[in-house]
């Protein structure tokens, strides 16, 4: 059986392409992959299509690859008021941005993690959002069309992982962890601990193990905001 | 000749707790609204949601004691009360989206008269604009309030009859809470509730760019 586990940041991203479309975790500070942002960094991968809730804060969390410019367009829904390498580089078409309601971004990658290829929703109708979308009435109400989000990767944070990649996570650093962990081919998570198989209740998984793929436990950085 | 006085954003916070029903589950948006969780009457015991995942949020963490995994929507380290849940995003905006949540209370560039809301993006302002979980409150909220002030600082009104700021929702707001006035948005338009301490509905209108309906007597605005 292929082992999960890998032995360093590093070995962890090494094989990730140009071009590559990746999801990263994390809110408000909480539950970003910032040691995997920092190996990816250093591995230089660019022309990156990233979806995340925000473009980072200040060079912490996705601030790092826009000061290195290696994200060419991201899907996010709150860019966020310390997104400042983000927004010089989107003043200057260095990169092009899809704003999407908050909950919308959860709902199209998970359907993206169902197999699913689109759901109708009343959020954004009359908006910016709406632009370009297919709009009809269901039940009296006017809906658009939105399509999944998948990715190649998913950089996640969890709090545990078991030896096989169930993985449990704390506090409000959840957040888009478990949908994003879903939704891509290939899900890598940094965890600050791997403990042996058995030893998460299966009672208290959070992300079953066949959502992941990679794991590496990181001492790092924690908060990088 | 100078205006009269108006409500502070702390009182206009304070009016708007008191739309709180006991044992609601509320969610409450930037500005405003935030400081709405300072200043619940005493004997109402509310829930609050927030977007990343918390349900029982309770009081802002004191110095020494934050915890950075436990954050708001603002990123301000907060702590939850007993009884509280974790729960990932998609299931956040599910509680906001699908109608579970009792309340939902905003901050707002502008309100229509028909209840329209703009609040994530300034026509021309640089930068991206943003829409976080304002769009899916704004379309699934069973109950939307609106906390703001009643003009900008330039003097325009922001109760309009038609949002010329980008919007987040069509016919959405159910009740706006400003410095000078309550206001409920009704099928026959927007009603006006009651006004600050020594203002009349005369004076409110003259701020107000939308037409106001007003009942013969309209009430003072309670603090309390």
């Amino acid at each position: 059986m292929k082992r999960k586990i890998y032995p360093d940041l590093d070995s962890t991203v090494a094989d990730i392409p140009h071009g590559a479309r990746i999801m990263f975790g994390g809110f408000g500070g909480a539950g970003f992959p910032n040691n995997l942002i920092q190996a990816l960094s250093r591995q230089g991968a660019k022309d990156l299509i990233a979806i995340s809730n925000n473009c980072g804060t200040r060079e912490g969390e996705l601030g790092l690859l826009f000061r290195l410019e290696r994200i060419r367009h991201i899907i996010a829904s709150f860019p966020g008021p310390h997104s400042n390498y983000f927004q010089e580089q989107f003043a200057a078409g260095k990169v092009t941005l899809e704003l999407v309601p908050q909950g919308i971004l959860c709902e199209r990658m998970r359907a993206a993690a169902a197999g699913l290829l689109g759901f109708y929703t009343t959020v954004g109708v009359g908006t910016e959002v709406a632009a370009g979308k297919e709009e009809r009435l269901i039940d009296g109400k006017r809906c658009i069309l939105e399509s999944p989000i998948a990715a190649d990767y998913a950089f996640i944070k969890a709090q545990k992982a078991d030896e096989l990649g169930n993985l449990t996570y704390r506090l409000a650093a959840r957040n888009f962890n478990p949908i994003m962990a879903m939704a891509a081919k290939t899900t890598i998570v940094e965890v600050e601990e791997i403990v042996p198989v058995g030893a998460i209740d299966p009672e208290n998984v959070i992300t079953p193990a066949i959502f992941v793929h990679r794991i590496v436990q990181a001492k790092g950085i924690r908060y990088a905001g | 000749m100078p205006d009269k006085p108006r409500l502070t954003r702390e009182q206009i916070a304070r009016r708007a707790a008191l739309e709180l029903p006991d044992g609601a589950y509320v969610n409450l948006g930037w500005g405003i609204p935030n400081l709405i969780a300072d200043y619940l009457p005493s004997g109402i015991k509310v829930f609050f949601h927030s977007e990343n995942g918390i349900l029982g949020m309770g009081r802002r963490a004191k110095s020494g004691e934050e915890d950075y995994d436990l954050v708001d929507a603002m990123k301000v380290p907060v702590t939850v009360m007993p009884g509280a849940s974790f729960f990932h995003q998609a299931d956040a905006h599910l509680m906001t989206r699908g109608g579970h949540l009792d309340v939902a209370i905003l901050g707002s560039f502008q309100v229509s008269e028909k209840g329209d809301l703009a609040n994530w993006k300034i026509p021309g302002a640089k930068g991206s604009g943003n829409i976080g979980g304002a769009m899916d409150i704004a379309a699934g909220a069973k109950m939307l309030i609106v906390c703001m002030e009643h003009t900008t600082k330039e003097g325009a009104s922001k109760i309009v009859r038609q949002c010329t700021y980008p919007l987040t929702g069509l016919a959405c707001v159910n009740t706006i809470v400003t410095d000078l006035a309550v206001i409920d948005v009704t099928p026959e338009g927007l009603l006006l509730r009651e006004v600050a301490p020594g203002w009349s509905a005369g004076e409110v209108q003259k701020h107000t760019e939308a037409k106001l309906i007003a009942p013969a007597r309209v009430l003072e605005m309670r603090l309390a």
